[in-house]
């Protein structure tokens, strides 16, 4: 299942998506972001599956914009930390 | 209430009802699904998999009171209590609060299934137009969801934003989709965030525009936003719209012209969804526990 966390606003579209098939719940984003913009909880959308996988918090969702920020220089393209420490690729920002 | 000063124009109608062709005594499971939503709650039992009872209403200030009420009233005349029900989910924005609920599912998986449930398994998207936020799910034959998307962020293309216009404009909630078509389609209000449109429609009534065009201008706008979250996901047939602007046929008739999809008509009340899928989910959750003990 492919997860959508974010929002769309008059600046943008900003969504981070995990793929929940491909997530195996071993937590390396998690540890890696800064900001603590992840999580590894039970699957909330499949309640009755039993498997870990990552989200992003609650308290984060609505401002990711402004919490993923500090890893989004305007510089140019970089290499996102939770991106890079996923292994099976589960993560992907939309912007 | 008879001048218009104090008529509550966005006050829907709130609802029970029992099925009368079940009866709960010779059932084996008996679960109950609670939405509580921020304007509605709806309390749903289920015997067997089947609709039992459920009722409909609005949600107060207080979270648990409104679960209590709207499941006492669901229940009222059926001669079940609380204790015979098996299994309660709580779903939906308050469903952390539901006091006699196992367990809360979060109204996107609620929804799926209780899509599935309502319009059969060929439905692959799911739009749930809620009183709050608005989410785009895709799912499959079981129900299961596959993707999502929501927008919580703000009131835009939601049913508060449907009421602040039927208070506005003094047109009741239930006669404003059919008030909205007309034959001449106005531009839709530039504006999707609700305070704004609302001042660009008090602009456009000034102007003289009718009441029934500002509608229109509006509810296009409303469809509008929603299209461009359902084409981030990708829509794929069958469709179905869930949450109570599924019952506005101005709404509706513009989504399904801007995405070249058909909505089949609900059987029950859309507002339900939620509350079925919760009871659903009960049942399984039961049936999931008695495997592990048999």
């Amino acid at each position: 299942m492919k997860a959508n966390y974010g929002y769309k606003d008059g600046s943008g579209e900003y969504y981070i998506t995990v793929d929940t098939d491909m997530c195996n719940g071993c937590t390396k984003c998690v540890e890696v972001c800064p900001e603590g913009v992840l999580e590894v909880v039970e699957n909330e959308l499949d309640p009755l599956a039993e498997e870990l996988v990552a989200r992003v918090t609650d308290e984060h969702r609505k401002k990711i914009k402004y919490s993923c920020a500090p890893c989004k220089p305007t510089g140019g393209p970089i290499a996102l930390p939770c991106v890079q420490a996923c292994e099976p690729g589960a993560l992907t920002h939309s912007w | 209430m008879s001048n218009s000063e104090s008529t509550e124009y966005w006050r829907w109608t709130e609802s029970r009802w029992t099925n009368p062709d079940l009866d709960w005594k010779d059932s084996d499971i008996i679960s109950a699904g609670i939405d509580v939503g921020s304007v509605s709650t709806q309390s749903v039992v289920m015997v067997d998999g089947e609709l039992y009872c459920y009722a409909n209403m609005r949600t107060g200030s207080d979270s648990p009171d409104s679960a209590n009420r709207s499941m006492n009233w669901a229940l009222e005349g059926t001669g079940l209590d609380l204790d015979k029900i098996e299994y309660a989910v709580g779903t939906g924005y308050g469903r952390v609060n539901v006091p006699f609920a196992k367990r809360a599912i979060t109204e996107i998986a609620c929804h799926a299934r209780g899509a599935n449930f309502m319009y059969g398994p060929s439905i692959r998207t799911v739009l749930d137009m809620g009183g709050q936020d608005c989410k785009a799910i895709r799912c499959d034959h079981r129900g299961k969801v596959t993707a999502f998307l929501m927008n919580d962020k703000c009131a835009a293309g939601t049913g508060r934003g449907m009421e602040v216009f039927a208070d506005l404009l003094q047109v009741h909630i239930n006669d404003v989709g059919k008030m909205s078509i007309v034959d001449d389609e106005p531009e839709p209000v530039s504006s999707t965030c609700v305070v704004f449109a609302k001042s660009e429609a008090v602009a456009l009534l000034r102007k003289g525009w009718s009441k029934e065009r500002v509608l229109a201008a509006y509810c296009g706008a409303m469809a509008h936003r929603v299209v461009t979250l359902l084409e981030r996901l990708g829509v794929e047939n069958d469709f179905a719209i869930t949450g109570g602007i599924a019952k506005n046929i101005g709404v509706v008739s513009r989504i399904e012209k801007e995405l070249k999809v058909t909505a089949p008509e609900p059987k029950v009340d859309p507002q339900l969804a939620g509350a079925i899928g919760g009871a659903l989910f009960g049942k399984a959750l039961v049936e999931k526990a008695r495997k592990k003990v048999g």
